[in-house]
C-alpha cells in the first residue's frame, strides 16, 4: 500500500466531505477551506475500519448516464403514480410481487440498486436472497412480468455491473 | 440583499405549488390504498418529487436573494437519498416478516431457506 | 415577501397540513404497527418540508438547519422503531 493510499483511503469520500463542509458553511474563504480539508482528510482515516473493501468506481460516463436515466424515470413514474392514485376508483393498477434474478454481486452495487428502487416510485425493494441471486420487488403496476424484468435489468442492473465490476 | 426578479419568483412559486399538490396526492394514496405494500408506493412521491421541487425552489430563491450560488437547500435531499432507502427497506422487511409469521395470504415465500430475520 | 410568494407559500404549507391530517388518520387507523411507523416517518417528512418552505417564505437561512435536524431525527427514530418491531430490541 502506497503512502498516498494510506493517507487518502477513500478519495471520493474526502471530496464529498469537503464539498459538504463548504456548502454547509456557505462560504469559500481560506479558513473554511482549511477546516474542510482537515475534516476531509481525518474522517476517512478514522473510519477506515468501517469500510472493509476499497470503493472502486469505474466508467464515469456510465455513472453520469445512469444518474440521468434514474432522474428521468423518477419524474415519469412520479406523474404516473400520482395519476393512478387520483383515478383509483375507475382503474386499479396491477400491483404484485416480482422476483428478479440478479447478476450483480458487488455489495456496493446492490446498495446503489436498493437506493434506485426506493427513489423510483413504483418499485419497493422487499427482500434479497442470502446468496444474492434473486431480488423480491413489489411493483406498483406491472402488466407483463417478463417485460418488466427485462426492462429493469437493462436500465438499472447493467450499468451498475459496469460501474462496480 | 438583492431583489428577487419576477421570473425567479414565478418559478419558485410554481415549484412550491407543485410540491404541495404532490405531497397531498401522496398522502391521499397513503390513506386510500387497501394493502400495506401498495401503500408503500405513494409516499415515494413525497420523498422524491415533493422534496426535490422544494429544494430546487430554495436553491433558486436563495441564489437570487444572496446574489451568489447557494446550494445548501439541496443538502436535505442528499441526506434523504441516503436515509430513506434504509428505513423503507427495513419497513418492507418488517412487513414481510410479520405477514409470514401471521400466515397471511398473498405473501410470497422466502427467497432463501434459512432467512436470518 | 412579495405578492406571488405570499400566495404560494401558504398554499404549499396548507397542502402539507392537509396531507398531515390524512396521514394522521392512517396513523390512528393502523391496522398494523408497520403502518404506524411509516405514517410517523411521513409526518417527519412533512415537518421538514414545512421548515424548508417557511425558510423560503421568510427569506431566512435559520429554518434550513431545523429542516436538516428534523430529517436526521426522523431517520433515526423510524429506523429504530422498525428495528424494534422486527427483532424486539433496538441494540443487540
Amino acid at each position: 500500500m502506497t503512502t498516498l493510499a494510506r493517507l487518502l483511503p477513500a478519495p471520493l469520500t474526502s471530496v464529498a466531505l469537503l464539498a459538504l463542509w463548504l456548502v454547509l458553511a456557505r462560504s469559500v474563504s481560506l479558513g473554511q477551506i482549511l477546516l474542510g480539508l482537515a475534516l476531509a482528510l481525518a474522517v476517512p482515516i478514522l473510519t477506515k475500519r468501517l469500510r472493509p473493501n476499497r470503493v472502486r468506481v469505474r466508467r464515469p460516463l456510465v455513472v453520469v448516464r445512469f444518474i440521468l436515466t434514474v432522474g428521468y424515470d423518477v419524474l415519469l413514474s412520479n406523474f404516473q403514480i400520482a395519476w393512478d392514485v387520483l383515478r383509483w376508483r375507475s382503474r386499479r393498477p396491477q400491483s404484485r410481487f416480482v422476483v428478479v434474478p440478479l447478476e450483480l454481486r458487488d455489495p456496493l452495487g446492490l446498495a446503489a440498486l436498493s437506493m434506485v428502487t426506493t427513489v423510483v416510485p413504483g418499485t419497493v425493494w422487499s427482500e434479497i436472497a442470502l446468496d444474492r441471486s434473486a431480488l423480491l420487488l413489489h411493483v406498483w403496476d406491472v402488466a407483463d412480468e417478463s417485460d418488466f424484468i427485462a426492462r429493469f435489468k437493462h436500465r438499472y442492473e447493467k450499468p451498475l455491473v459496469e460501474i462496480f465490476a | 440583499m438583492n431583489a428577487v426578479p419576477f421570473w425567479a419568483e414565478l418559478v419558485v412559486s410554481g415549484l412550491l405549488v407543485l410540491s404541495g399538490l404532490f405531497v397531498l396526492i401522496a398522502a391521499l394514496g397513503f390513506l386510500r390504498l387497501p394493502d400495506f405494500f401498495t401503500r408503500m408506493h405513494p409516499p415515494a412521491l413525497t420523498y422524491t418529487f415533493g422534496s426535490w421541487t422544494v429544494a430546487l425552489a430554495g436553491v433558486l430563491y436563495f441564489s437570487k436573494l444572496e446574489g451568489r450560488l447557494a446550494l445548501h437547500p439541496w443538502l436535505p435531499v442528499v441526506l434523504l437519498s441516503i436515509s430513506v432507502p434504509v428505513t423503507t427497506v427495513l419497513l418492507a422487511r418488517v412487513a414481510l416478516f410479520r405477514r409470514r409469521v401471521a400466515g397471511a395470504a398473498d405473501t410470497p415465500p422466502p427467497l432463501s431457506q434459512s432467512d436470518g430475520s | 415577501m412579495t405578492s406571488l410568494l405570499s400566495v404560494a407559500v401558504p398554499f404549499a404549507i396548507g397542502c402539507y397540513a392537509l396531507a398531515s391530517v390524512l396521514v394522521l388518520v392512517r396513523l390512528i387507523r393502523g391496522p398494523r404497527a408497520q403502518d404506524r411507523v411509516f405514517a410517523l416517518d411521513l409526518l417527519y417528512m412533512h415537518a421538514m418540508l414545512v421548515m424548508l418552505v417557511l425558510g423560503i417564505g421568510h427569506g431566512s437561512d435559520v429554518y434550513f438547519e431545523a429542516a436538516l435536524l428534523i430529517a436526521l431525527f426522523g431517520f433515526v427514530s423510524s429506523s429504530a422503531m422498525a428495528k424494534f418491531i422486527l427483532r424486539g430490541e433496538v441494540i443487540e
